[in-house]
């Protein structure tokens, strides 16, 4: 049998960025696999030198449209520990809302927008809006309670502008925080309608053996704190992330791998965090968590759509307990003296571990920074699964092929514009020689 | 535009395309939560790989345009965009004034790749980082870092009506004042683009007690030497003054003139 067969996916869809994959097949056998990701680079790590730390908040904001909370937490707590600066107890509690926002924000727009297209092989959410309008509508009014716990500590959902180093420009009013609780309240009961509507999708099971590496806080479920821990034994600070990670460059993408020194690969995400922390949640979160175990016993990266679901859950829990226990700080942010220094930061973005390090002059101009984003630590796990998947869906229609790959790579819920969008699946079958 | 006298209007068919960006104006469209899904009814989405797997063939009549022009693949991509469109609208920052990335206009980008990534050679980009109007005719801008959903839903609104989009093009200050915020210019000495920048946001960051940083680019007729005077009178370092203007919206010609002057050589 000599036959030479390519397959071409034109874009991978439901993802944030631009991407292709490459597949080449000899007989049944993949010769080649490449996650080619051609999102043009935009040099954030090189303009951002020369600019005031304070600035950063700002400009680290632009690299990813859904998640720019996160990068302004790693960011802004790497240039604090420069500055030496304490937070108030109660700004700190209110990153930890800010936080919570953007999971709740982030995590259902892939969960009814991007993914549950999938389970229900339809091709956007709006077809799943004319399918199932409750789910969705659902969906999208909890997604504005996170967008709106954004707005009310930054101004906007998208590129909030509240942040800044030693806490906020603004601390809300208890009448502001007070509305927003209620609206919570209202809403809570509709986040667990949420996962009960996914664990009734028949979501595919793939478990396998990898490592999870994500924070862990003596007494919270990690999102700014913590150190680096995983699996396999890990246990670090966050500025030592260097001694155990490293970032390669391969030909076909403009985002870098980021591997463990051995050479190995790790996951990082909602999952990941899950199952290393599931002793944090809140208890409803943690009932949650036991209403889908069975799906949770061992890593299986189509098993985030429910992690996610849980931290959704935990995420309402948390921002109301913080809303309740707040009291004003004595300003919205602290004081501070720029200084020279290298400084650290790793925060769970709703992707995953999001390392920062920023070094600065006496003056506190930024002299170097390095960014590492969840889908840089992602890419070589996304590429295995894929590797593993192939053999398998060679058979099928093209159309049936590529919802395949795609469901593979979306379980990463993969933030190409972050790392560096579309995928195009081109599928070359050479025959043996 | 569209439609019989009588019938039902036939759908306005509706691209939405990406280039350098961060997605976050793209997001802006699925946050429009409450009128997402009749918008849905009244507009076919034919093209929008962020939010669908459908992707139907162009010709379309309204497309809007996310991001900037940095690769020369994409610099033959946005023409092809443009065969393919009617009316061709381009949202945000990015895709009209080049972007944050456009701070490499003023860099040497090969530099910049040595910088970030260990084989330079690899990576095929432009030196320059270019609004979409730099290549192709645009019909209409919808500026801001994001763009204000509400000015996305007023253009589509406008698109369906037939009628030309109508938005405010004074400064960020009139926004402020109908807030009665106070003034953090006038009475706390900070360095505020609100008067040069384009109305859209709300007055976000007054609002919040800082300072604008002019993420909507410049309003129409602004005087920003006028204001950079000001802002050395208020004693601002050099280096910070340049990057006053030299930041999201840095490249749009209006302020680049004045970091440029301000700059001299930086």
């Amino acid at each position: 049998m000599s036959e030479r067969r390519t397959i071409e996916i034109a874009t991978l869809a439901r993802v944030e960025g631009e991407g292709a994959l490459h597949l080449t097949v000899e007989g049944d056998r993949v010769i080649d696999l490449r996650l080619e990701i051609y999102e043009p680079p935009r040099f954030f790590e090189a303009f951002l030198r020369g600019r005031a730390a304070s600035e950063l908040a700002d400009l680290v904001a632009r690299i990813c449209g859904i998640c720019p909370v996160a990068y302004q937490m790693s960011t802004l707590h790497a240039v604090e520990s420069i500055f030496q600066i304490t937070l108030h107890p109660s700004v700190r509690a209110l990153r930890r809302l800010y936080y919570c926002g953007e999971w709740i924000e982030s995590h259902l727009l892939h969960m009814y927008f991007l993914a549950a297209p999938d389970y229900l092989g339809l091709d956007d959410g709006i077809a799943v809006a004319r399918s199932h309008p409750g789910e969705v509508e659902r969906g999208l009014r909890l997604r504005k309670l996170g967008n709106r716990i954004i707005s009310l500590l930054g101004g906007r959902p998208v590129n909030p502008v509240g942040a800044c180093i030693g806490g906020f420009s603004r601390t809300p009013t208890r009448a502001e925080l007070g509305e927003l609780a209620e609206q919570i309240v209202r809403a809570r009961g509709e986040a667990e309608a949420a996962l009960r509507f996914f664990a009734s999708l028949p979501v595919p099971s793939r478990p396998q053996a990898i490592e999870l590496v994500s924070l862990r806080h003596p007494s919270e479920y990690p999102m700014n704190e913590g150190r680096i821990v995983s699996s396999t034994g890990l246990d670090i600070e966050a500025a030592e992330f260097a001694t155990a990670f490293s970032e390669h460059q391969v030909p076909h993408s403009t985002a870098l791998h980021c591997r463990r020194m051995d050479g190995g690969r790790y996951l990082v995400g909602p999952l990941a965090r899950l199952l290393q922390n599931s002793d944090r949640l809140s208890p409803a979160a943690l009932a949650a968590r036991e209403s889908v175990a069975a799906r949770l016993s061992s890593p299986d990266p189509y098993a985030s759509v429910f992690a996610r679901a849980i931290e959704v859950i935990y995420a309402f829990d948390e921002a109301l307990r913080v809303i309740r226990a707040f009291e004003p700080p004595p300003a919205p942010a602290a004081e501070f003296t720029p200084r020279a220094g290298v400084g650290h930061g790793a925060t769970e973005a709703p992707r995953g571990l999001l390392y920062v390090r920023v070094e600065t002059d006496d003056r506190g101009y930024v002299s170097a920074i390095r960014i590492v984003p969840p889908t840089a630590q992602n890419q070589d796990c996304i590429e295995a699964d894929l590797r593993e998947l192939a053999p398998g869906v060679l058979a099928l229609p093209h159309e049936e092929a590529r919802r395949a790959c795609e469901m593979a790579i979306r379980n990463y819920d993969p933030c190409i514009s972050c790392s560096t969008h579309f995928l195009t699946l081109e599928i070359e079958r050479r025959s043996p020689a | 535009m569209s439609g019989s006298a009588l019938g039902e209007p036939r759908r306005l068919r509706l691209a939405v395309h990406k280039f350098a960006s961060c997605d976050g104006c793209q997001l802006q469209i699925l946050n429009l939560e409450d009128d997402l899904l009749w918008l849905s009814r009244r507009i076919e989405i034919a093209h929008f790989p962020e939010a669908s797997s459908r992707s139907l063939e162009g010709p379309y009549d309204l497309a809007l345009v996310e991001g900037s022009i940095t690769t020369p693949r994409d610099a033959e991509r946005i023409r092809r965009v443009r065969e393919q469109t009617r009316t061709l609208i381009t949202i945000g920052a990015c895709a009209t004034a080049g972007g944050i990335q456009a701070l490499r206009n003023w860099a040497d980008v090969e530099e910049w790749k040595r910088q970030v990534y260990p084989e330079p050679r690899w990576l095929e980009v432009l030196p320059t980082s270019t609004p979409i109007s730099a290549h192709v005719r645009v019909d209409d801008e919808i500026h801001g870092c994001p763009v204000s959903k509400e000015q996305v839903l007023r253009v589509l609104a406008r698109a369906l009506l037939g009628t030309t989009p109508d938005l405010p093009g004074h400064s960020v200050c009139l926004e402020c004042k109908r807030q009665g915020n106070v003034c953090v210019v006038v009475a706390r000495g900070l360095p505020c683009m609100g008067p040069v920048t384009k109305a859209g946001c709300g007055a976000l960051c007054p609002h919040l007690g800082r300072d604008c940083y002019g993420c909507f680019g410049p309003c129409d007729d602004p005087n920003p030497e006028a204001l950079a005077d000001h802002f050395q009178e208020l004693g601002v370092e050099p280096a910070d003054l340049v990057h006053r203007f030299r930041g999201i919206t840095g490249n749009h010609p209006a302020f680049r003139r004045v970091g440029d002057r301000k700059g001299e050589g930086r």
